[in-house]
């Protein structure tokens, strides 16, 4: 097992390694640069001494191999810099907007759990019933509309049927409130894209559980549980349903990392500052520096969550062994 | 004579009339106290250091906090001309032949204490301990304008360019700032009324001249309170403000969206009352059939330029008739009438601000090539001049920035002008930094769309991306020109309007006609959209104008919803 661990902990490097030079150097095939745009970006006068001193300043003028290694050995050493836009420390930046994103993944897999593990059980037990028809109905039609857009319907349908009724249209807050400081405004805010994403990814999750509970149902263990007089109820809630949640978790746990930093456009249409929403900014800006934490950051969320997961499994399935 | 004399009639009861009319109304509405301002930005400022921004994502947030020497006049900010004193107790009259400007800086405005609630660090606070309540002297004025006109070792001044006809800055004494100037210059004044001047302390520059780009410490009508980076930005009234009674909020809030569908939402659910960058046609009148009657517009003409950018280092751009020929196909007087209806653009302009009196009268401008009254005998130029060149079957590539508004319609519809003279046109857009990247670095574009966006209107100023691209740094055209370079450099070396209009004049013709370097297609046009509540605030021809919010006030019901 703590060889498995140090040998899986040992094959980060080489993964982080590789998406370092992959960041590194796609943002730098883009043409433009950040200097371009913050200095006349809008139109307006650009004096060329201050494009020229910014470049100084922010290194782009130096050979790439030397930007490459000054990117490299910060990172090694936890130093991430700051970010080129706004010339606050990226850890600043990442922290702010931190604690948000976190909560909308929490919540959005909360909700993706409670739709998903309910539907897909109640989908594979009644298989092939008018159920069954509905919930894959409502699962594909979950993986169909994009979430940006049922984003988009739930503030206008807020808008519009607010006014209908209360004669005063409303919308979700678009300043965040920590939870701890107003739980209901705080509420208020992120419940809608939570749920507009979480319903995107139970879709996902609800399929996944109904065809690996239809393939645990099937398992000779089943058939002899139900052969000694169990209880259906035990028979799923005790045997089945956790054999069957091997690939459900594997799922959710991606989609949780994905989460984290993938919220690019659902932040964008609730006006959520969170990493998603930085993560368009800075790749907009030019800001080379903070898209290359952001990928950095991403990457190290999806590769422990993964490695996290992999662990789960010795948990929920005792056959498996590590070697 | 009886026709006209009751004409007059007609026309002088209508005035007076009119004048009762708005009379009354302002009488009616007297500002009133309270309330927290609720309004969207779409941006993130990069700092608040304004001296060193070129972004209205700077002005929009910081402004409430800093005075200015000098800005457009708040109460008539439609007027290119108008400018007033904020921090100086009267304009001076140019002496020493229009070489000296001698401002006397007003008593008893004081440098913000902290606000109550302000969430600063430690050492914020103790800066704010040092400077706050203190008086700000012509010594702080100076400080400012030395550190934009002649800033120091590793300080950034976006605008220093704007100045070069100064020549020293002196503070003789704490209530008198002198400017000497090399040579009279009309672009002066303008351009010390820009509204990115924010006047900073100078014990604070003396002690870190960057500490104002993540910092606020200013003397303007509200204090600071609270700034989360792509957040939001909070502020409080300044009870010690000088322009007496003012400002009427008790607070502001700004929220940093950039989404121009969440700006617009925000409106209608009442998260946000006002925005003050502007909408598209089209969410103006959606918005104000949601909303009727709560929601008030106010439209006028911006200072923003579109422009089609020939290459003319490539051929056959390099032929100016083959550039005439593109200008002449263009129908700016009907485009204006139609394109209006759906894009952020309207009136039809020279190089100059439509509304400036420097600008070029209809009759000056129908005198011009791409705006004659009769688009057919235009068009028919066009095909003479493309076929007396070989190109009667041109084809090229039309270079666009990827943002609908206006750059992907006005451009669409460009290309349908061209076709009308037989040129066959395909459109390449690109994301704004590559977009730029193709203008400034790599100039391997055909024709590309181009814009000129300005803050103040300062026309011999603004019309310096018609010089040479050695001289000017945005002019992507490619072209040299002495002569250009030389009228501009005499617009702006005399302080007489009358020889500065006619030189613009001569200037505008070489530019746009007889060497048809690059051309403005349409001026843009600005539509502001704020609930009806929102009192006292009045559009400018810039969306950078007239943003200090210490006019604004709220009606109720408004001011009560905004403490809830």
């Amino acid at each position: 097992m703590y060889q498995y661990i140090i040998k899986r902990l040992l094959l980060m490097v080489p993964a982080l390694f590789g998406a370092a030079v992959l960041v590194f150097f796609l943002m730098r095939l883009i043409p433009g640069d950040i200097c371009d745009l913050r200095i006349g970006g809008e139109g307006g006068y650009r004096d060329l001494e201050m494009v020229a001193a910014c470049r100084t300043e922010f290194g782009i003028d130096d050979p790439m191999y030397v930007q490459f290694l000054e990117f490299v050995w910060g990172f090694i050493r936890f130093d991430l810099g700051t970010s080129m836009w706004t010339g606050q420390p990226i850890l600043y930046e990442l922290g702010l907007r931190f604690e948000l994103s976190l909560q909308l993944a929490i919540m959005t897999t909360v909700i993706s759990i409670l739709i998903a593990i309910p539907l897909g059980t109640i989908s594979a037990i009644k298989q092939d019933t008018w159920i069954d028809y509905v919930v894959r109905s409502f699962s594909i039609a979950g993986i169909a509309v994009p979430s940006f857009w049922l984003g988009i319907m739930i503030i206008l349908g807020l808008l519009i049927y607010t006014q209908a009724w209360f004669g005063t249209p409303w919308m979700p807050p678009i300043k965040y409130v920590p939870l701890w400081e107003d739980p209901g405004y705080n509420l208020s805010m992120l419940i809608w894209p939570a749920m507009a994403t979480g319903y995107r990814y139970s879709a996902v999750a609800t399929r996944m559980t109904r065809s690996a509970l239809l393939e645990v149902l099937r398992e000779d263990y089943v058939r002899t549980a139900r052969a000694k007089g169990l209880l259906e109820k035990v028979i799923i809630n005790r045997h089945a349903l956790k054999n069957a949640l091997l690939p459900v978790v594997t799922v959710i746990g991606i989609e949780f990392a994905f989460l984290m930093g993938g919220l690019v456009v659902t932040e964008q249409v609730f006006n959520l500052n969170g990493l998603g929403k930085l993560f368009v900014e800075s790749v907009i800006n030019k800001d080379y520096t903070l898209t290359q934490a952001l990928v950095m950051l991403v990457v190290t969320i999806f590769i422990f969550v993964n490695f996290a997961v992999d662990l789960l499994y010795g948990w929920l399935d005792p056959r498996i062994r590590y070697a | 004579m009886r026709s006209v004399i009751s004409k007059s009639a007609i026309a002088l009861a209508l005035g007076v009339t009119t004048a009762l009319w708005v009379g009354g109304a302002a009488a009616a509405e007297t500002p009133k106290r309270g309330g927290t301002l609720l309004y969207v930005i779409p941006s993130n400022p990069p700092s608040a250091d304004a001296h060193r921004e070129t972004t209205f994502g700077t002005i929009h947030p910081f402004a409430q906090f800093y005075s200015v020497l000098i800005r457009v006049n708040p109460d008539n900010p439609a007027s290119p001309t108008d400018i007033v004193c904020d921090l100086c107790t009267e304009m001076p009259k140019p002496t020493n032949g229009g070489k000296k400007y001698t401002f006397k800086i007003r008593k008893g405005v004081t440098w913000h204490k902290t606000a109550a609630g302000a969430k600063v660090s430690e050492d914020v606070k103790k800066v704010y301990d040092q400077v706050g309540g203190t008086p700000l002297t012509a010594q702080d004025v100076k400080a400012t304008f030395d550190r934009i006109i002649f800033p120091p070792e590793g300080v950034k001044s976006a605008r220093k360019g704007f100045y070069t006809m100064v020549e020293k800055i002196s503070a003789p004494d704490d209530e008198t700032l002198v400017f000497d100037l090399k040579y009279p210059s009309g672009a002066f004044i303008p351009a010390l009324a820009a509204p990115y001047n924010f006047v900073y302390s100078k014990k604070v520059l003396d002690m870190d001249q960057r500490w104002v780009e993540k910092n606020v410490l200013g003397s303007g009508p509200f204090r600071f309170v609270e700034w989360q980076p792509g957040a939001f930005i909070s502020a409080e009234r300044n009870p010690d403000y000088y322009h007496e009674g003012k400002p009427y909020l008790d607070g502001t809030e700004a929220i940093f969206a950039k989404k121009y569908s969440i700006n617009l939402q925000a409106l209608r659910g009442g998260r946000a009352y006002i925005q003050f960058r502007g909408f598209p046609p089209k969410m103006r009148d959606d918005l104000k059939k949601a909303l009727g009657d709560k929601l008030t517009v106010q439209e006028s003409a911006w200072n923003c330029a579109l422009f089609m950018t020939p290459n003319n280092k490539k051929p056959p751009f390099d032929d100016v008739r083959v550039r005439r020929a593109l200008t002449l196909a263009i129908d700016r007087w009907g485009g204006s009438k139609y394109l209006s209806k759906i894009a952020i653009v309207k009136p039809v302009g020279g190089i100059v601000f439509p509304d400036h009196p420097l600008a070029a009268t209809k009759e000056e401008l129908e005198q011009i090539a791409g705006y004659w009254p009769d688009i057919e005998k235009s068009r028919a130029e066009a095909r003479r001049l493309l076929k007396e060149a070989g190109q009667e079957d041109l084809e090229f590539v039309f270079h666009n920035r990827a943002v609908d508004m206006p750059y992907k319609i006005v451009g669409t519809w460009m290309i349908d002008q061209w076709a009308k003279i037989g040129v066959k046109v395909t459109q390449r857009v690109q994301p704004t930094a590559p977009f730029y990247a193709t203008l400034r670095q790599k100039k391997d574009f055909d024709v590309s769309m181009d814009f000129n966006c300005q803050s103040i209107v300062n026309p011999l100023i603004d019309v310096s991306k018609f010089n040479s691209d050695d001289i000017s740094g945005n002019q992507y055209a490619g072209y040299q020109d002495r002569v250009l370079d030389d009228m501009w450099e005499k617009m702006n070396r005399t302080g007489d309007v009358a020889e500065q209009r006619r030189i613009m004049r001569a200037f505008e013709k070489r530019a746009l006609d007889e060497k048809a370097y690059q051309f403005v297609t349409l001026w843009w046009y600005r539509i502001i959209l704020h609930r009806s509540d929102v009192k006292g605030w009045k559009i400018s021809p810039s969306h950078y104008l007239n943003v200090d919010l210490s006019n604004i006030w709220l009606e109720e019901p408004l001011r009560s919803e905004s403490l809830k």
